[in-house]
């Protein structure tokens, strides 16, 4: 069977822990992996990152753009737009 | 030869301090803002009350008529501790030099008319004694209220809004090329001239009251709930008409700061007024008898740009800081 996952690999850091706050709130279904300096999140099938929810998080506008500063690598088809980046592989 | 790299992951003892931990639930790691706010003000071993004010603690709970059970519920909601407070502001003043250099270099100031440059210094360069009375209110509000959550943030605006009463004199500056006679009719205007006297005997009275919340709900969410959306939005907007945006260029940081700290005002209301009854009542009857005299001072500043029109220019004003504190306070005025 073919592997749905699709994960997203952070840096563990202060910029980045409302981010995956954010994303353990919005993707219930996401497990998320801390490893030295790095905290890697998978999910089955999608995994979004959703401004509003970070926006409430860190109280200041937050530009989906800016997840790149601290993001290692991702996995799955990319679909970004302003208030959201959603990974998604399958249907 | 196969080369090795292993890693070897070190689980830290503690994820923050413990205070924090306790607050939290779990030890977990907290942002720069919780850990830089919660408990940071003392609250045991006194040792003596203090000689200009032997009823009272050092920090006591009882400067106030709203009671809270925890004082560490007025969250900042644009989480600002010293350093992202900072860093936002150094990166608006940035914003704010260019505009004035801007307008400096282009002699923008040369083209607008002289009726509107003399009703723009009518207006805003006296109102600097104004913000420099909201600076010490809020010190006020630092100096005797309780945990470091809100005293942290309202000393945050005190200084802010000596950016403020800054950013109006250099604006009285420029518009009478800096001979400072700006400054000087301002401050005359403020003492003297009749259209002035009704906001200044309300920030007069504003500083010598004592409660430290009702100070709170009079200065920064009636007078400024009212003057800034009056300067910044209504009268910026009357000059418009004929300076174009140059006047703009010069206030926008008091239009975007207004903006932003709102949402504190907002939260910290919403708060109090959560907390109990009893303190959403004594927060409305504050706000509705603060309002009426802020209504009241600012009308004859509002006439020396709307004439006639300044009543139902206020009523508006007052109208949408109601609904404000509906939507964003819970409170019924």
């Amino acid at each position: 069977m073919a592997n749905n996952n699709v994960f997203i690999a952070l840096q563990n850091n202060e910029e980045a822990r409302p981010i995956i706050e954010a994303i353990e709130q919005d993707n219930s279904e996401a497990r998320v992996e801390y490893a030295p300096a790095m905290v890697k999140i998978d999910a089955p099938g999608r995994l979004v990152v959703r401004r509003e929810t970070v926006e409430g998080l860190i109280g200041r506008d937050w530009d989906p753009q800016e997840l790149h500063i601290n993001l290692i690598s991702l996995s799955g088809n990319v679909d970004e737009d302003d208030d959201e980046i959603v990974l998604r592989r399958g249907n | 030869m196969t080369i090795e790299i292993k890693t070897t992951s070190i689980e830290p003892l503690r994820h923050t301090f413990d205070n924090v931990a306790r607050r939290l639930g779990a030890d977990k790691p907290a942002s720069r803002y919780l850990e830089a706010m919660f408990d940071l003000q003392p609250d045991v071993n006194f040792h003596y009350r203090p000689l200009w004010d032997p009823d009272h603690e050092l920090y006591d709970t009882d400067r106030t008529a709203i009671n809270m059970e925890d004082w560490y519920a007025f969250r900042d909601p644009r989480q600002f501790y010293y350093g992202t407070w900072t860093i936002t502001r150094s990166k608006q003043q940035e914003v704010a030099e260019r505009n004035y250099a801007f307008v400096e270099k282009k002699n923008l100031l040369d083209l607008v008319d002289d009726a509107a440059k003399q009703k723009a210094e009518a207006v805003l360069v006296p109102f600097r004694h104004a913000e420099y009375a909201a600076n010490l209110n809020n010190m006020y509000i630092c100096a005797y209220g309780y945990g470091t959550a809100i005293t942290q943030a309202a000393s945050f605006y005190a200084i802010d809004r000596l950016g403020v009463a800054q950013y109006l004199s250099r604006i009285g500056l420029m518009l009478d090329g800096n001979t400072s006679e700006s400054l000087d009719n301002g401050k005359q205007a403020w003492l003297e001239n009749d259209a002035w006297q009704p906001l200044r005997q309300l920030t007069e009275d504003l500083l010598v009251t004592k409660d430290w919340f009702e100070l709170y709900v009079a200065q920064n969410f009636a007078l400024d709930g009212l003057a800034h959306p009056l300067l910044y939005e209504r009268i910026d907007g009357a000059l418009q008409k004929s300076a174009g945006s140059t006047i703009s260029m010069l206030t926008e940081f008091m239009n975007e700061w207004y903006g932003e700290s709102s949402r504190w005002v907002d939260s910290t209301l919403k708060t109090a007024a959560g907390e109990s009854d009893a303190n959403k009542a004594q927060l409305e009857q504050w706000a509705r008898h603060w309002i009426d005299r802020a209504a009241k001072a600012l009308t004859p500043v509002a006439a020396e740009v709307f004439g006639s029109d300044a009543q139902g220019v206020i009523a508006e004003l007052r109208e949408e800081l109601t609904t404000r504190a509906k939507k964003k306070a819970g409170l019924d005025l």
